[in-house]
C-alpha cells in the first residue's frame, strides 16, 4: 500500500507499471480467497445438513476470531465449548476462610424478613404471634394479594419478636431456635405422577416458592407464571464468596432431585452455568442429568446468573426466566425427597476485620452477632449481608437476608486522607492503570468503605463496558433511566439486568454514581408500567 | 502534621449559610488537601480508588513535558529569530527566563479567570467545585501563541466557560471541548492574534530598514530587567534592551503555512525534518515537540485515561485522507501549479509530523465528555476527525490547519454517532430476544 501509493503519487511512468502489477497481484489473491471461502462454506452447510452443527462447534477451516486470542480452557472441561468472558475484574480481598471445613453453627436466633422479597406488599398477613411455637416449615406469613404463596419458618422454635419498620411495615419475624430441630411433616409428593399445577400448588403451600427469583426484575414469580427456562449458576465469582464445591458436598442427591423439580416447572430447559476457571467443579455439577451445562471462563461477574443468561439465551420484555442458587436447589430437592422444609444453609463468614474467617452450617436468616459469637471483631466495622459489591449493610443485631449465604465484615472508611486522591498511601483495589496494582496481580487488599472521592456527573466513558461482559451500554442505560425514557430503557436491555450485574460497574465508577440504586429505580418504573 | 492541618482546616471553615462563596471556596481547597471521609451508603460497599480529581490530574501530568519544552521553545524561537544563541543550549538561562515571562502570566490569567467562574457557579448552584477546569486550564495556555494579549485570553475564557460549559450545566454536560472553544473564539474574533506568520515568535515588533519592512525585538519589560539583574550578578549573559534586528532570511512562518504556499520544498528550505520532529519550530506553545506529545499520549493510554481507540482511528483517518490527497495531486509540478496541489502532494507521513496533529490527537480529541461515548462510536468519531481535519488543513485556502475545527465539528456530531450505535444495539437486542422467545 505504502510503496505503491508513493510511487503512484510521485514518480510517473515506472511507478504506474508497479501499480498495475500490484493490482493484478491483489486480484489473484482475492480470487484464491473466494475459492477457499466457497469450499469452506460448503463444508459448514454440510455440517448443518447432517445435524452435526449445534451452533457452538466450529466447522470452518478458519479459526474464529475469538478462538485465536482466547486463553486455552483447562483440561477438566474436555471437549465442551467454553464461553470466554474478557471483561470483568476480580477484587481480591483479605479475609477468605483458611480452612475448607464447615463448622456446625451455634446460631440461636433467626429471622424471616418480608423486605427481602422484591414485589411483596409491605404489610403481609402474619400468621403467628409472639410466644408461639413453630416447627421448621410452618407458615409465618403470606402476601395479602397472593394468598397462596406461603413464607415459612426456616427453623423450629419460639417466635420472640415481630419487628416493624417504617409505616408499620413488617421488617422481621424473629425466631429463637430449639436445640432439637422439629420439622413439619409434609405430605409426600411423587414427581413422576403429578402434573405441573399440582407441583406448583405443593411448592407454594409448603414454602418453596420464595426460593425462585424471576427475571426480569428479580422478583418472586406470580403463581400463574410459567418460566421460559430456568438458570442456575454453580459458582459465585464475587469477592470472598463461598465455594459452591464445598456447599454441595454430601448434598449431591438433593441437588439432582432439585434439578428434576425444576425440569417439571418449565417447558424449556434447565441451564447450569459451570466455572471453567480455577479448580474443577464438583461432579454433581458437571454430571448433572436433565440439564444443559454451559462453561464460563472469566473474572467477576462471570458467575452472575444474569451474565450467563445473556450468553445462553437472553431475556426480553416478553418472556420470563427463573433463577436459583445452588443451596436453593438443594432445599427444593430435600423437600421432595425427604418431605421436609430444609432451611439450612452453609454460610461463609469472611472479611479482614474478623479473627477467623470460616464456613458455618446454619439456616436462612441467621443473626449476625450469633455468627460472630466466637470471633474477635475490630472496632468501627461494617457488617454486610452478602458480598461487598451487592450486599446489604446490617448492624450486628440484624440478620442475613433470605438469598444471602455470605457475611462480610470490612472496616468503615470514615477518615480524611491527606492528598488521598493524588498520593494514596495505602494500597486499595482499583481497575485504574494509575495505581501500581497491575504489578501485583495476586495482591489481596484490605478494602474499606471510604468512597475515595465525591460524586460527580458522568464524565469518563467506556469504563463500565470494561467490567461488564455483556453486549450492553450501561452508562447510556443509566441515563435513559434517569430521564425516564421507556423505549431506550427497554431497548438498551434493562430487562437483562439485576443489581448484582451492575455492581462492579458501580465499583469502578470514577464519578461515584449509585448505579444499583438507579437500576432498581428503573426496574420499579418498568414493573409498574407492565 | 496531618492532624494539625486537619484541625486548622476545621477551625477556619466558614459558615455555609452566611457566606456561601467562602464556603464553596473552602470546600474546594479542603477536598483538594484531604480526600473526604464519606463512606458508601447504598449499593456497593467498597469503591475504586479512582476519582475525577485523580483522572484529571493525570491528564495534566501527561502535559507537563509539553509545558517544559514549550516554555523553553518560546525563548529559543525568540533568539533564533534574532540570530543569537542559535545553538539549542546556548543562552539556555535567557531562553528559559524569557519563556517563563511569557507563559506564567498566560497560565495565571487562565486559571484565575476560569477557576473564578467555576467557583462562582459552584456557589450559585450549591454543589462542590468540579474538576473539569483543571484540564481545560492546563490545555488553554498550550494552545495559544506566546504573545497572546491577556485581555483577549480573558474574554475567550469567559466565552468558553460560561457559554460553552456552565450554560449546559457544568462539567460533564458540555458539547464542545472547552479549551478548543476558547481558542476558536480567539480565532474568529481576533484572527490577527492567532493566525498568520507574525504571531508565533514572541516579543518581535515591526520596523523598517531603508523602507523595507522587517522585525526587531521589542523593548524588554521590567521582568526581563529583574532577570538581567540576577544574571549580571552571577556573571551570565543578559537580555539587554531589545531593539535587535532579526537575522537575514528570517520568516516567522510555520511549516504548514510554508507548505500551503509552496509544498514540501518550501518547508524543507526553512526547517529540517528533525527540527519539526523535535519541535524547535515556531507554533502554539505546547504543540511543537512531537516526541514529548507521544510520550504524553503513551502515558494516557497506559494509565487507561484516554481512549486509545480515538487516537488510533484518528491517525487512520488522517493517513487515509493523506493518501487520497497524495493520489489526486498531479505527479509533476510546473511553474503554474497552484500551491494547493503542492500541499496535497506532501507525503502523508510528513503531514502527521507537521502542525498540531499529534497534540490534537493526544489531548483534544480524547476528551471523554465531548467525544463519542460508545466504543464503536469512538472509532467512527476519531476516524472522521482525522479524515475531515486533513481536508480542512489542505484544501481550505485561508488557514493551513484543521484539527481545531474538525474536532469541534465532530464534537457536534458525537451524540449522533452514539445514537446510531445505540440504535444498532437496540435492534440487535430486539432480534436476539425474539429468537429467544420463539
Amino acid at each position: 500500500m505504502l510503496t505503491s501509493d508513493m510511487a503512484f503519487g510521485q514518480s510517473g511512468q515506472s511507478g504506474f507499471s508497479y501499480f498495475i502489477y500490484s493490482l493484478v497481484g491483489v486480484a489473484v489473491l482475492i480470487l484464491l480467497f473466494l475459492v477457499v471461502q466457497v469450499a469452506d462454506n460448503l463444508l459448514a452447510v454440510e455440517a448443518k445438513h447432517i445435524g452435526a452443527d449445534n451452533g457452538k462447534a466450529n466447522y470452518s477451516i478458519f479459526p474464529r476470531f475469538n478462538e485465536l486470542f482466547s486463553p486455552k480452557a483447562p483440561s477438566f472441561v474436555g471437549e465442551s465449548p467454553v464461553t470466554f468472558l474478557k471483561q470483568g475484574h476480580d477484587i481480591l480481598l483479605e479475609g477468605a476462610p483458611a480452612s475448607t471445613t464447615i463448622e456446625e453453627g451455634t446460631v440461636t436466633t433467626f429471622a424471616i424478613q418480608p423486605p427481602n422479597f422484591i414485589g411483596l406488599s409491605p404489610i403481609p398477613k402474619v400468621l403467628v404471634e409472639v410466644g408461639d411455637e413453630v416447627k421448621a416449615g410452618d407458615p409465618i406469613f403470606f402476601d395479602k394479594k397472593v394468598t397462596d404463596v406461603k413464607f415459612v419458618s426456616p427453623v423450629s422454635g419460639e417466635v420472640i419478636a415481630i419487628n416493624r419498620g417504617a409505616k408499620r411495615s413488617i421488617s422481621e419475624v424473629v425466631i429463637l431456635a430449639d436445640k432439637e430441630q422439629k420439622f413439619r411433616a409434609l405430605p409426600a409428593y411423587d414427581l413422576d405422577k403429578g402434573n405441573r399445577e399440582e407441583l406448583v400448588a405443593y411448592l407454594m403451600e409448603n414454602g418453596a416458592w420464595p426460593l425462585f427469583q424471576q427475571r426480569p426484575f428479580n422478583v418472586i414469580p406470580a403463581p400463574g407464571d410459567v418460566p421460559r427456562d430456568i438458570f442456575v449458576s454453580t459458582f459465585d465469582s464475587a469477592p470472598l464468596a463461598p465455594d459452591a464445591n464445598l456447599v454441595i458436598e454430601g448434598k449431591e442427591a438433593a441437588f439432582q432431585k432439585g434439578l428434576d423439580v425444576l425440569n417439571q416447572l418449565t417447558p424449556g430447559k434447565v441451564y447450569l452455568g459451570l466455572n471453567a476457571k480455577g479448580d474443577a467443579p464438583a461432579a454433581a455439577f458437571t454430571a448433572a442429568e436433565g440439564v444443559e451445562t454451559n462453561w464460563f471462563h472469566g473474572k467477576h461477574p462471570a458467575g452472575n446468573v444474569g451474565i450467563q443468561i445473556h450468553h445462553i439465551k437472553p431475556v426480553g420484555g416478553q418472556d420470563k426466566v427463573w433463577t436459583l442458587g445452588v443451596q436453593e436447589v438443594i432445599a427444593l430437592g430435600t423437600m421432595l425427597s425427604e418431605g421436609k422444609y430444609d432451611g439450612s444453609r452453609v454460610v461463609v463468614v469472611a472479611g479482614a476485620e474478623i479473627s477467623e474467617p470460616k464456613y458455618i452450617r446454619t439456616a436462612v436468616g441467621a443473626k449476625i452477632s450469633d455468627l460472630l459469637k466466637d470471633q474477635t471483631v475490630n472496632d468501627n466495622v461494617r457488617y454486610i449481608s452478602g458480598d461487598v459489591l451487592s450486599g446489604q449493610q446490617k448492624t450486628a443485631d440484624q440478620f442475613l437476608d433470605f438469598h444471602d449465604d455470605q457475611l462480610t465484615v470490612i472496616a468503615e472508611g470514615d477518615y480524611y486522607e491527606l492528598f488521598g486522591w493524588l498520593l494514596p498511601l495505602s494500597p486499595r483495589p482499583s481497575v485504574s492503570g494509575t495505581f501500581p496494582n497491575f504489578l501485583f496481580p495476586d495482591a489481596q487488599f484490605k478494602a474499606d468503605t471510604n468512597t475515595h472521592g465525591e460524586k460527580r456527573a458522568f464524565v469518563v466513558t467506556g469504563q463500565y463496558e470494561k467490567v461488564l461482559p455483556m453486549d450492553l451500554y450501561p452508562q447510556h442505560l443509566m441515563k435513559a433511566i434517569l430521564v425516564n425514557d421507556f423505549e431506550r430503557m427497554e431497548g438498551l436491555g434493562i430487562y437483562e439486568l439485576a443489581e448484582e450485574d451492575v455492581a462492579l460497574c458501580e465499583f469502578v465508577c470514577t464519578s461515584k454514581q449509585p448505579l444499583q440504586q438507579i437500576l432498581r429505580q428503573g426496574l420499579d418504573t418498568m414493573r409498574e408500567q407492565s | 502534621m496531618k492532624k494539625a492541618l486537619l484541625n486548622f482546616f476545621q477551625r477556619i471553615e466558614p459558615d455555609k449559610k452566611k457566606s456561601p462563596f467562602l464556603h464553596t471556596l473552602f470546600d474546594g481547597f479542603f477536598t483538594f488537601a484531604f480526600a473526604p471521609n464519606t463512606t458508601t451508603a447504598k449499593g456497593v460497599h467498597i469503591r475504586d480508588g479512582m476519582d475525577l480529581k485523580r483522572t484529571m490530574v493525570h491528564v495534566v501530568l501527561a502535559m507537563q513535558l509539553c509545558y517544559l519544552f514549550g516554555t523553553f521553545n518560546i525563548g529559543h524561537q525568540h533568539y533564533l529569530a534574532l540570530g543569537q544563541y542559535t545553538g539549542l543550549l546556548e543562552g539556555f538561562h535567557l531562553k528559559l527566563a524569557h519563556g517563563l515571562i511569557k507563559i506564567i502570566p498566560i497560565f495565571i490569567v487562565t486559571h484565575v479567570v476560569g477557576l473564578g467562574i467555576e467557583f462562582y457557579y459552584a456557589m450559585r448552584k450549591g454543589h462542590a467545585i468540579e474538576e473539569g477546569f483543571l484540564v481545560s486550564g492546563a490545555l488553554i495556555p498550550l494552545l495559544m501563541p506566546p504573545d497572546i494579549p491577556l485581555w483577549i485570553l480573558t474574554v475567550s475564557i469567559f466565552f468558553a466557560v460560561i457559554i460553552g460549559k456552565e450554560a449546559f450545566g457544568g462539567t460533564g454536560m458540555n458539547i464542545w471541548n472547552i479549551a478548543l472553544l476558547a481558542r476558536v473564539f480567539v480565532f474568529f474574533a481576533y484572527p490577527t492574534y492567532i493566525s498568520g506568520d507574525e504571531v508565533w515568535v514572541s516579543a518581535l515588533e515591526g520596523t523598517s530598514v531603508d523602507g523595507i519592512p522587517t522585525y526587531m525585538s521589542a523593548e524588554y519589560g521590567w521582568a526581563h530587567g529583574f532577570f538581567d539583574w540576577i544574571f549580571s550578578g552571577v556573571g551570565w549573559n543578559t537580555f539587554g534592551d531589545g531593539g535587535v534586528l532579526v537575522a537575514d532570511g528570517f520568516t516567522g512562518a510555520t511549516p504548514l503555512s510554508l507548505a500551503a504556499s509552496g509544498g514540501w520544498e518550501s518547508v524543507t528550505s526553512v526547517y529540517t525534518e528533525s527540527q519539526m520532529w523535535w519541535g524547535t519550530i515556531p507554533g502554539s506553545i505546547g504543540e511543537t515537540s512531537k516526541p514529548l506529545i507521544i510520550l504524553g499520549a503513551i502515558f494516557l493510554i497506559a494509565t487507561g485515561i484516554a481512549s486509545w481507540r480515538i487516537m488510533v482511528s484518528m491517525v487512520l483517518g488522517a493517513v487515509v485522507m493523506g493518501m487520497i490527497l497524495n493520489g489526486v495531486s498531479p505527479s509533476e509540478f510546473t511553474e503554474a501549479t497552484p500551491g494547493i496541489f503542492k500541499f496535497m502532494a506532501i507525503p502523508w507521513y510528513y503531514q502527521l509530523s507537521m502542525g498540531s496533529f499529534l497534540f490534537a490527537m493526544a489531548f483534544m480529541a480524547t476528551d471523554p465528555v465531548t467525544a463519542s461515548s460508545t466504543n464503536t462510536g469512538k472509532w467512527v468519531y476519531g476516524f472522521l476527525i482525522g479524515f475531515i481535519g486533513m481536508i480542512i488543513r489542505v484544501i481550505n485556502p485561508a488557514y493551513p490547519e484543521g484539527w481545531m475545527l474538525a474536532i469541534l465539528f465532530m464534537n457536534t456530531f458525537s451524540a449522533l454517532i452514539d445514537h446510531y450505535v445505540l440504535e444498532a444495539n437496540m435492534k440487535r437486542r430486539a432480534k436476539r430476544t425474539q429468537v429467544a422467545v420463539s
